[in-house]
């Protein structure tokens, strides 16, 4: 057996040059860690939606709530049932024991249809008696198991797996209980087949009305944007971070060329030799893998509270802010280091082995192969922007919105070395000097070699320009709108409506204006939103941040014939100004105006606030914006406060939500910019390793030039000089690159993600910023490489002659 | 009779978990303990009547009308309507418990069901007593759940001579009048209905004798209807021995103007001469009864359909020599499969034989 001595040879490599070693296994770590940090945060926010959607009220179609949001009667519940409909009540509400929150979901198993009890599956045994009888059995999340064993009724905890975080399901008997809440229901669970004979619900319980509830496909519609672009950015960092191991394990196959021969010349079979390589290969992919899992726990544990507030943020997702470790991350990390390490070595692998056994190197050769490709490489890249044309002109969704985006860098990453390339024949042609032609000749030359880690910086350059200018352009559009739609100096919530009355006539002759913010959740085009009601005032025609808007529309709207609607409902329905929408179960009315409303993920719509309350005579009228003099209005606020004792989120002026508003924002976007910057990073480390691998390769295309008489010193500032060149020409290409991204970002991602379009600003500063950024990143990369080179014994580059290799 | 007490196989322990335990306990649930409740006593003596209200000292309770019409459309119709209550906590335990309008000492369940030649129509709703949203009382008498309803037409009707019944599915509603021709029935001995050899027995009667007009509406279409029906009322607290597996039961309208109930109850081999129990009731014109003990009836399969996915016997030949009886009795629709929280067959029937007429056929246990 010739295996386990070529693999000791193969070995010793390693043990010669630790550093090397330590690069290829921090390549594939970071590699590995990257995508599986995406990946845990991924499945553990997927996990949380689950739980929230095996929460029984999501699975609802359709529910059936209050007008005025206020409980619904028992006997509504039973005068419903009598009139035909099949519903099934629920009662909610939170309690809390020893500090902690508890939401407690009361329902009634008894009538609810059958497929929508998701949460006791899984328990065979499920004793329904002890579930329906006092004391009860009661089902909880693992984590509040302890403290709802202590509440008073409770005989038996039994944990369930699809009980969201924090929550107690247990007969509506026990909840009224344990809420305080006797008699009350808060919805009614439609069922998905009613009877035949059914009482219209106005005739039945003219007080309810019925909500389609979407906000579970809501939330997996809208966060898979959130999980994609992750996912994205996951890809993208392994991608680069092979650039490295393939930098890496090019040059160890490079430098053990003569190893191998030896190996073989000694006998050694080809089959045995690549067995030999191919068990190394994985040995390195194993270790390095399990690495990257550990590292991707920590990346992930790091960004998951960050990913978690966004997601709340943004889009009402509860995920729990905590991470466990799940075994599968194992396997499928491993899994993806070792397809990762194969695919990077596939070719210096097949190289090696396809090598006659006396051959010399020829690296000249390779890149004179390379370039017969090029014709196909150009084919392969107009092919693909032809798919995305395409695509952008008659593909819809998030994916393909994505795809898009995708395609584009591939193809810009395809064609990146032949026009690279096309400049430096350029330049070539413009130069005099033979050191000069020299330099373009052989900077071309080295482009194959160099061309993926170009190719890892070209992708992570632009992803930080277009993600970059995507969030600098939304912060502007956003704090452009916030001051808009926050025009008056200060908002009030009174504590009841005796107390708004009282502060209504206070205010009078105090105050500018006192507009009532009143809103009721109720149906808009069947979906679940929120109807405002605003009286007449400048601050509106002035300042409300309308995108489109009608002739005569705010006096439509005024007079109560017209109703104005965010964008987000607009582009969902394909509304525009003119079309009758429905609101409220039964009110139709035409549009007159589409309004901005970022940051809110569903429906909303404004209407004349008599209208409103001519609609929800019950909507409760305690929230008021207020209009006074800017310099009046701290004193304004203190008087408030001291007169009315309305304090904290009751009494709030204009600056303190901006900045609660943008502290959200800046929030939401701290993990796009933290992979973005672990993506640079990587791609520098790409740079770095394939410079490496060059400099021990160019000996003998070096060693020449030095005979001719340029010494060492010069020649390693020439090589530092064509690594910043080349990384500056690649930043030359990745500017429009990172700004058609930010367009796609902008123009199509954020449409199909959020429902809304965001014009696009540029941030010159930005780019020198991340220029220079760049170029020191290239430079430390290039340094030590050329500080090697010009420290090389002339005795190694005698030898080059002297082997002819 | 009909022991279809069924839903407490399924209650026992999970309801609409039926499918994962019904294999293991399946109709033989009816057969679980039952401390804590009344048993059925040889010496009750029923009155009416208070006997057609419940009787919440027992575990489980049915109000049963079994109908077949035919419609102004020339059509044979079938059409069911049960009231099934379960106990959830023993009569003297309830008192201790903290009340609340939603503790369920009483669950409430009811089936309805329109079977026509080429299609069966079922439809099922639970509820609790909250409110009175489910329930029965005697006099008047009345057994309702959600919008669903038999009553009588007027209170102290101790005979069931005029009642009407309401339902409303999916995809049918239904509502019939309903006119007694005759007096109640007690099967067994005085309305104690024996059911195994070890001594498990429930109490049964019924009222045969319906004349009945009414209409069903179909996919939207009304239909006008006459024709009979058979209202049976049973309560017990353990009507099957642990081993019984399930049972075959019929109602029979014959064209002598007798009728006959038949049940087979098939298992429980704990027993002298056999594992099946057979008992009937044969009812002369005038509404006469004559009890007769296991091994008087035969019930025979002649032959099986599948329907839903199970070997169920649609087709039936009884022999009951005491009264010169020799019929074949076959399915007018042999997929008249409940597929309710616990499944069962039922639907209605055509005799053939020695007698010719129309009835009712239920087959539960078939798993």
């Amino acid at each position: 057996m010739t295996l386990p001595i070529a693999l000791r040879v193969l070995w010793s490599h390693w043990t010669y040059r630790p550093l090397q070693f330590f690069t290829l296994l921090v390549g594939l770590s970071l590699a590995t860690g990257l995508w599986t940090g995406v990946q845990a945060i991924n499945t553990e926010a997927r996990s949380s939606y689950d739980q929230a959607r095996a929460a029984l009220l999501p699975q609802a179609r359709q529910v059936l709530q209050r007008r005025d949001g206020q409980p619904i009667a028992v006997a509504t519940y039973v005068a419903l049932q009598q009139s035909g409909w099949r519903t099934s009540p629920v009662l909610e509400g939170k309690i809390s024991i020893a500090s902690t929150t508890i939401n407690v979901t009361g329902v009634d198993l008894v009538s609810m249809p059958r497929s929508m009890n998701r949460w006791t599956s899984g328990e065979n045994s499920f004793d329904l008696a002890g579930f329906l009888t006092d004391p009860y059995s009661v089902i909880v999340s693992a984590d509040i198991a302890e403290q709802a064993a202590t509440l008073p009724g409770v005989a038996k905890v039994i944990v369930g797996k699809n009980v969201p975080s924090a929550t107690i399901m247990t007969d509506i008997g026990l909840a009224e209980r344990l809420l305080n809440k006797s008699g009350q229901i808060s919805r009614l669970i439609v069922a998905p087949q009613q009877p035949v004979l059914q009482t219209e619900l106005q005739v039945a319980a003219p007080q309810l009305e019925r909500i389609n509830n979407q906000s579970a496909a809501d939330i997996d519609r809208l966060t898979d944007s959130f999980h994609l672009n992750l996912s994205a950015f996951g890809m993208l960092a392994f991608a680069v971070g092979l650039f490295i191991v393939q930098g890496t394990i090019n040059l160890a196959f490079e430098q053990r060329r003569t190893m191998c021969r030896t190996l073989r010349v000694l006998g050694v079979s080809l089959r045995s030799l690549a067995l030999a390589l191919l068990v190394e290969l994985l040995l390195i992919a194993v270790i390095a893998g399990a690495a990257g899992v550990v590292l991707g726990y920590f990346i992930a544990a790091l960004l998951l509270p960050d990913v978690a507030a966004t997601l709340r943020g943004l889009y009402g997702a509860q995920v729990t802010g905590d991470l466990s470790f799940r075994a599968g991350w194992w396997v499928t990390g491993l899994a993806i280091a070792i397809a990762g390490t194969l695919l990077a070595s596939f070719w210096s692998l097949q190289k090696l082995l396809r090598m006659p056994i006396l051959a010399a190197a020829q690296p000249r050769a390779w890149a004179l192969m390379t370039r017969r490709s090029t014709f196909y490489r150009m084919l392969a890249s107009g092919g693909l922007l032809v798919i995305a044309v395409a695509l952008l002109l008659w593909g819809s969704g998030l994916v393909v919105a994505f795809s898009i985006v995708a395609i584009c860098l591939l193809a810009a990453a395809l064609i990146l070395p032949d026009a690279i390339a096309f400049l430096l024949g350029a330049f070539e042609r413009f130069a005099i000097m033979p050191v000069s032609q020299w330099f373009w000749a052989d900077t071309r030359q080295q482009l194959p070699g160099l061309s993926l880690a170009l190719m890892a910086l070209l992708l992570a350059l632009a992803a930080n320009i277009g993600v970059s200018t995507m969030v600098g352009s939304f912060r502007l559009t956003f704090a452009g709108w916030l001051d808009q739609r926050l025009a008056a100096e200060l908002y009030v919530r009174a504590a009841n409506e005796a107390q708004s009355i009282k502060l209504r006539d206070w205010l009078e002759g105090r105050a500018d204006a006192v507009l009532p913010v009143w809103n009721v959740e109720s149906s808009i085009e069947g979906e679940a939103g929120r109807i405002y009601g605003f009286s007449d005032h400048a601050t509106y025609r002035n300042f409300w941040p309308m995108l489109e808007m009608l002739p005569d529309g705010w006096d439509d709207v005024a007079s109560g014939r017209a109703v104005l609607i965010n964008e987000q409902l607009a582009r969902r329905h394909g509304v525009s100004p003119g079309d009758v929408i429905r609101l409220a179960e039964n009110q139709d009315l035409p549009v007159a105006g589409i309004y901005s409303d970022y940051g809110n993920p569903r429906p909303q719509a404004m209407i004349n606030v008599d209208l409103l309350t001519g609609w929800f005579p019950n909507v409760v009228k305690t929230r008021f914006a207020i209009r006074v003099d800017a310099a009046r209005s701290q004193v304004l606020a203190d008087e408030i406060r001291q007169k009315f004792g309305l304090k904290g989120r009751n009494l709030v002026d204009q600056a303190s939500i901006k900045q609660r508003s943008l502290e959200i924002f800046e929030r939401t976007f701290t993990v796009t910019q933290a992979l973005n910057i672990l993506t640079l990073t990587v791609a520098g480390f790409a740079i770095f390793t394939s410079l490496l691998t060059q400099s021990t390769m160019r000996l003998p295309q070096l060693a020449p030039i030095w005979a001719l008489g340029l010494t060492r010193r010069q020649l390693a500032g020439l090589e530092f000089l064509r690594a910043l060149l080349l990384a500056a020409l690649t930043m030359i290409f990745a500017l429009p690159l990172g700004l058609g991204l930010a367009w796609l970002l902008l123009s199509v991602v954020n449409v199909e993600a959020f429902g809304w379009r965001l014009p696009m600003f540029l941030f010159v500063s930005d780019w020198i910023l991340l220029a220079c950024y760049g170029l020191v990143a290239t430079a430390l990369a290039a340094a030590i490489p050329a500080r090697r080179f010009s420290n090389t014994d002339p005795a190694e580059l005698v030898k080059v002659f002297a082997h002819e290799r | 009779m009909n022991v279809r007490a069924t839903w407490i196989a399924a209650l026992g322990s999970l309801w609409w978990f039926v499918a994962v335990q019904a294999g293991a306990q399946g109709y033989g649930g009816l057969g679980t303990d039952a401390q804590g409740y009344a048993f059925p006593s040889p010496q009750y003596v029923m009155q009416f009547p208070k006997d057609h209200g419940p009787h919440r000292e027992f575990r489980i309770e049915w109000w049963y009308l079994t109908a077949n019409l035919t419609g102004d459309d020339g059509r044979e119709y079938g059409v069911q309507w049960t009231l099934f209550r379960n106990a959830m906590i023993p009569p003297n335990a309830e008192t201790l418990t903290t009340a609340n309008d939603w503790s369920p000492s009483q669950l409430w369940m009811g089936h309805a069901a329109v079977t026509t030649p080429d299609a069966h129509y079922v439809s099922e709703t639970r509820a609790r007593s909250i409110l009175g949203l489910a329930g029965a009382q005697s006099n008047p008498f009345k057994a309702w759940i959600n919008d669903w309803q038999l009553a009588a037409n007027s209170s102290d009707d101790p005979n069931f001579e005029s009642l009407t019944v309401a339902a409303n599915g999916e995809k049918f509603s239904y509502h019939l009048d309903m006119k007694a021709q005759g007096p109640l029935v007690f099967h067994g001995g005085n309305g104690y209905s024996v059911k195994s050899f070890a001594g498990h027995a429930s109490h049964y009667y019924s009222q045969p004798h319906f004349k009945v007009s009414g209409s069903i509406n179909l996919a939207g279409k009304p239909v006008k209807v006459t024709g009979t029906a058979w209202l049976d009322r049973e309560w017990s607290s353990q009507p099957l021995s642990a081993d019984q597996s399930g049972w075959d039961w019929v109602s029979l309208n014959l064209n002598d103007g007798s009728k006959l109930m038949g049940y087979r109850l098939r298992g429980g081999g704990d027993v002298e001469g056999g594992e099946i129990h057979v008992s009937a009731t044969w009812i002369s014109p005038l509404g006469t009864a004559i009890s007769y003990p296991n091994g008087k009836l035969s019930m025979e399969e002649v032959s099986t359909s599948v329907v839903a996915g199970r070997s169920v016997p649609t087709a039936w030949r009884l022999k009951l020599p005491a009264k010169d009886i020799d019929i074949e009795i076959e399915a007018l629709n042999k997929n008249a499969w409940m597929a309710t929280s616990f499944p069962y067959w039922e639907g209605p029937a055509i005799i053939r034989g020695s007698h010719t007429g129309r009835g009712y056929l239920e087959m539960t246990g078939y798993e």
